[in-house]
């Protein structure tokens, strides 16, 4: 997937597009992991609690959810997309930069389960269909019930021909869309692009790059591997503690997260926006008052959709109190931004959306 | 978009036209292209001192954070307050209104061995084609 694709106005359009209408993205660098039953039944979902931390044992066939995997110290291997297939059967789609890491951290963590793990990352090309008129570009296409589908859901059926194909109610942007999971085979992946560029022509579609889908998932506050989640960053401090179910039983840094619960947070994850001019970047530092580091800005960019320049930071938890005010380090300047609430950009649920 | 006759071409994509001993400064339509929609420029104080080679700008996109080269040392004697409220100027008309500042050269022979229209359009037909190889 490009930065952005010029010809059709670039990164603000496509971002745009996917607000107000709707844009295509190739997702395909995603991986995705199989993870169903060994000899026994059930095997598969004992795995997967162990593996991951929100419950999967509260999903229904035909439903997904956000999770995680962590480390034994409660930090990031990575996020999580977790679908639930079949009885006993799980796909889990996965970051692309942490694709290897990530196949070799579920085999070795699940070695001593009775569970059959499966690589599928080059079987599939994950198209995402994103914006309020994604549902009507997609259903020109399909035979599937998609006002079925509600968000964070998934079904099967024919998509430009291709049957079986699996249609999901999810996406990387805070729009309503859909990612769907076609052959990865390059003339069947090409086709379907094409396809549903021409069906979202009456529509306005873009084809969307990388760019845009940051701006689309940093307004929404959604985490970044290598930017809100890494292998030092915990849960808590993340702020993603809705997504961990300590409740549910053991699994992999459910300990380390009971201990850094009693401790205390040192640093927690902030929405900014600049007041003064300038725009706060991946990796510029955040001042107090008299000019000590505090914190570290994790993703900032001009926000397309507000009109301004906004980022997400860590600092101390006394200073993340909406309001406060707190300075970014922009070209050895100190430049006053302010503690906002988060998601920057949260879209009405009129469409169907729980 | 063509590239003025005029003006003076470096290697990062800044553009220079000199007039005796004073030039206007800016960056080139292929550069604009590359950063995408502009949203932030950042200039010097009036009377700043350029160095030839280095950075004295700052034009971000949303996508990107960009420094621009000196094309020649100079002082500033004009910066183009408009862009503050209209950086999106510099796509719309790199080589004109989107104009970055104009300096007192210090040696105007500093701008003769910068790259002319011609060299600078062939320069960056070889970069695109890098790009898509």
């Amino acid at each position: 997937m490009p930065v952005e694709y010029p010809a059709n106005g670039g990164l603000v359009a496509e971002h745009k597009a996917v607000r107000s209408g709707v844009g295509l993205f190739d997702v395909s660098h995603m991986g995705d992991i199989r993870i169903h039953t060994g000899k026994k039944p059930a095997g598969g979902l004992t795995a997967l609690q162990h593996l991951t931390m929100n419950d999967a044992s509260r999903l229904a066939i035909g439903q997904a959810q956000y999770s995680a995997m962590l480390y034994p110290q409660g930090t990031f291997v990575d996020d999580v997309i977790v679908h639930r297939l079949g009885e006993d059967d799980y796909l889990l789609v996965i970051n692309a930069g942490t694709r290897e890491k990530d196949i070799t951290w579920v085999r070795q963590s699940t070695a001593d389960f009775d569970c059959t793990v499966e690589d599928l990352g080059d079987a599939f090309t994950q198209l995402a269909i994103q914006g309020p008129r994604g549902v009507d570009v997609l259903r020109k296409l399909t035979d599937a019930n998609l006002d079925a589908v509600k968000n964070y859901w998934f079904t099967h059926g024919t998509v430009c021909g291709l049957s079986n194909t699996l249609i999901a109610r999810t996406g990387y942007t805070g729009e309503d869309g859909f990612e769907i999971y076609i052959p990865s085979e390059v003339a069947t992946s090409e086709r379907v692009w094409n396809e549903v560029i021409e069906a979202g022509k009456e529509y306005g579609i873009l084809p969307c790059g990388l760019g845009a889908r940051n701006t689309l998932r940093l307004e929404s506050k959604m985490a970044l591997y290598e930017h809100e989640i890494n292998d030092k960053i915990s849960v808590w401090e993340a702020g993603l503690d809705r997504y961990c179910k300590l409740e549910k039983g053991e699994f992999i840094g459910r300990a380390a997260l009971e201990r850094a619960r009693a401790a205390g947070l040192k640093r927690t994850l902030v929405g900014l926006e600049m007041i003064e001019r300038g725009i706060a970047r991946d990796g510029y530092r955040c001042l107090g008052e008299n000019g000590e580091v505090i914190g570290m800005v994790t993703s900032g960019s001009p926000s397309p959709t507000l009109g301004k320049n906004i980022a997400l930071a860590y600092v101390p938890p006394s200073l993340s109190a909406l309001g406060t005010t707190i300075y970014v380090e922009i070209r050895s300047q100190k430049c006053k931004a302010q503690v906002v609430a988060t998601p920057f950009y949260k879209r009405s649920r009129k469409v169907s959306a729980n | 978009m063509g590239y003025p006759t005029q003006y003076r071409y470096t290697k990062d994509h800044e553009w220079i036209g000199a007039m005796g001993d004073t030039a206007t400064i800016g960056i080139t339509d292929y550069a604009q292209h590359e950063l995408g929609d502009v949203v932030f420029v950042e200039l010097p104080a009036m009377g700043a001192k350029l160095e030839a080679g280095k950075s004295f700008s700052t034009v971000e996109s949303v996508k990107a954070v960009s420094e621009i080269y000196a094309p020649a040392s100079g002082q500033v004697i004009e910066v183009n307050t408009d862009l503050q409220n209209k950086p999106e100027t510099i796509n719309s008309d790199p080589h004109g209104a989107g104009w970055l500042v104009k300096v007192k050269l210090a040696n105007p022979a500093e701008v003769n061995p910068l790259m002319d229209a011609a060299a600078y359009e062939a320069f960056i037909e070889e970069k695109k084609k890098e790009a898509s190889a």
